[in-house]
């Protein structure tokens, strides 16, 4: 390879900077500005630095029931995550193999992906209707409604957080090495024991990855929530809700706390990633260890 | 009888008492087709009762009546007949449901070519020019950690900066460039398509930088041997087979735009009329089966644009 860098290095590297200022920018000054002075406004300057208006969510006096909807949000977040590792592992293990309906489930995911959220949201609301009318009309004149956090609420979210599982797992048996299960399988383990004590371990950091899209994607999610959740709201919906009508910087203060919990989850899981391959290198290779 | 495995018997008999218990454990086995069933029917079963059988609804519901308050079910024409209302009438004029997708269709095509156009370089940047795998692991992180993040919070981030007394305005002003704030920095197209860059270009430049870490660089360095200058390399070499990327990343980008309600409501102040907002007025006003008519709508549109696009490559194949 030639020695130096060419100059289309540099033109990229400043076109790089300049797209991570434009993606990072604008949080970042929402951040601050959650942690203006009671007197202040929505722009800049500051006037004054407090935390006012963080206390003020917290106090419950503020614009929504924060308290609720973050209970709400972080119950549906882990449980969508739990759902989406599960589902997503099982069906990865399914597509090693070929099998009938294989292209069914995978256009599936697909399209869940790629049509249109409000369209999916819509639907689910409708069949929710649907299924209400007929118990009202068949079983119980007083039934109220089946949607929900988590029923409606839950499939919604899981049609956005199972694609991104699924597209994870053929990433992660791309690269699968199956000698290591053969050799499970040739030493008498049970496709179980092949599977808990030799695969597990391996796709182990990509699965924490499938549990962090899991988590966030439902922690942020409103378009198919908007829809298809019922009458409780999740943290982003209020959030979206106070978009219309919004005049101090308690939304700031909102948005820094909602990404708080993303930005944690986020560093929780790359932490433990970053672990489990370390520990992978360390405890995989038995260089040095000679003959025992 | 004299097989083998007598033979075998008679030479070691504990490695014949090994096959046989292999041989009973295997029958007792669930067979592999069964157990695919079982790996994905869970996720099968989920996008059967939260996507496929919603879809089957819409266009079910679309087809219904509607009154005030409630849905009838019986066959009508009235949620699209509605949808339409006006448009033969009003020719050469449009009617306001044709301008609303012109309208969406132009901020498609918009943000498809700012986002295709930083996507292709931040990819090409992070797989040609950073070497170190560390470095190119870290910087793509950088670019997705936004994705993770809340949209809302993305959107409303451009306040302070877009607003009438906000930082790009008060800027200007004490720079002397223009007197007064100017108005179209917020609430405006200009302020949707910014925000739908800043929020969706994460989308193209995942599949292109996917493309492009899988060419293999001795193509380049032919190319480069052969005499071709850095431009021929690029539009002969690397555009072609990072073209799988660009697709996909297309896609994505435009499905996202073309449904998308909640970035237009927000950025455009709640002003400009888009296909999915159409949609979620309806459903707002209760009126279900012309929200399931535009749904149906949109749903054809989107499902021609993606087809003409996987025209150009099989994307099943490139995942």
């Amino acid at each position: 390879m030639k020695e130096g860098r060419p100059r289309s290095f540099y033109v990229l590297a400043i076109f790089f900077a300049a797209y991570t200022l434009f993606l990072y920018g604008p949080m970042i000054a929402i951040y601050v500005l959650s942690f203006q002075g009671p007197q202040g406004g929505l722009t800049f300057p500051m006037n004054g630095v407090s935390t006012f208006w963080i206390a003020k969510l917290f106090q419950g006096t503020g614009i929504v029931d924060l308290g609720a909807a973050f209970r709400r949000s972080l119950l549906l977040g882990i449980i969508v995550m739990i759902v989406t590792v599960v589902l997503s592992v099982a069906a990865g293990m399914a597509f090693r193999r070929k099998f009938k309906a294989q292209g069914i489930l995978f256009y599936s995911a697909i399209a869940s992906l790629i049509v249109p959220s409000i369209i999916t949201s819509l639907g689910i609301s409708l069949e929710f209707r649907i299924i209400d009318d007929l118990i009202k009309g068949t079983f119980n004149e007083n039934f109220e409604t089946s949607m929900g956090l988590l029923t409606s609420g839950l499939g919604a979210h899981l049609t956005w957080t199972l694609p991104f599982g699924l597209l994870i797992m053929f990433a992660i048996f791309n690269r699968f090495d199956p000698r290591l299960e053969e050799a499970a399988r040739d030493l008498g383990a049970t496709p179980w024991q092949a599977f808990r004590h030799v695969v597990l371990p391996i796709i182990l950091p990509s699965v924490i990855g499938i549990g962090l899209f899991g988590f966030t994607l439902s922690w942020d999610e409103l378009a198919r929530s908007s829809q298809a959740i019922g009458a409780v709201n999740t943290l982003p919906l209020d959030l979206q809700g106070l978009t219309t009508t919004v005049t101090n910087p308690d939304i700031y203060a909102l948005g820094t706390v909602i990404s708080a919990v993303s930005f944690t989850v986020i560093a929780l899981a790359l932490g433990t990633i970053h672990m489990l391959n370390k520990r992978q290198a360390a405890k995989g290779s038995d260089a040095g260890k000679g003959l025992v | 009888m004299d097989t083998s495995e007598d033979i075998l018997q008679q030479v070691s008999p504990d490695l014949v008492r090994g096959s046989e218990t292999a041989r009973r454990s295997k029958a007792a086995r669930l067979s592999p087709s069964f157990i695919s069933w079982l790996q994905a029917g869970p996720m099968m079963l989920v996008f059967l009762a939260f996507f496929l059988i919603p879809l089957v609804f819409v266009v079910i519901v679309s087809f219904w009546d509607y009154n005030e308050y409630q849905l009838l079910p019986a066959f009508s024409g009235r949620g699209y007949t509605d949808t339409f209302e006006g448009c033969i009438a009003q020719l050469p004029d449009l009617c306001t449901i044709a301008k609303t997708y012109l309208k969406t269709l132009k901020l498609c095509f918009l943000v498809w070519v700012i986002t295709l156009f930083i996507g292709f370089w931040v990819a090409y940047f992070l797989a040609f020019h950073v070497k170190s795998k560390t470095w190119q692991m870290g910087l793509s992180l950088l670019c997705t950690i936004p994705f993770w993040t809340s949209n809302v919070i993305r959107m409303i981030a451009w306040i302070p900066l877009l607003g009438r007394n906000g930082l790009v305005n008060s800027g200007l002003v004490k720079t002397g460039l223009i007197n007064h704030p100017v108005e179209w920095l917020l609430f405006s197209e200009f302020s949707v398509v910014l925000a739908l860059v800043h929020l969706f270009t994460f989308f193209m430049v995942v599949p292109i930088f996917n493309s492009m870490v899988r060419i293999d660089k001795s193509l380049i360095e032919a190319a480069y041997d052969a005499g071709a200058t850095g431009f021929q390399t690029l539009v002969n070499v690397i555009i072609p087979l990072a073209k799988p990327g660009i697709v996909i990343g297309s896609i994505f980008v435009i499905t996202i735009v073309m449904g998308d309600f909640i970035t237009i409501g927000v950025m455009g102040g709640q002003q400009i009329a888009a296909a999915g907002k159409i949609i979620e007025t309806r459903v707002n006003a209760l009126q279900f089966p012309a929200a399931a008519a535009n749904a149906v709508i949109l749903l054809v549109i989107t499902f021609l644009i993606i087809t003409m696009m996987s025209r150009i490559v099989d994307i099943k194949k490139e995942l």
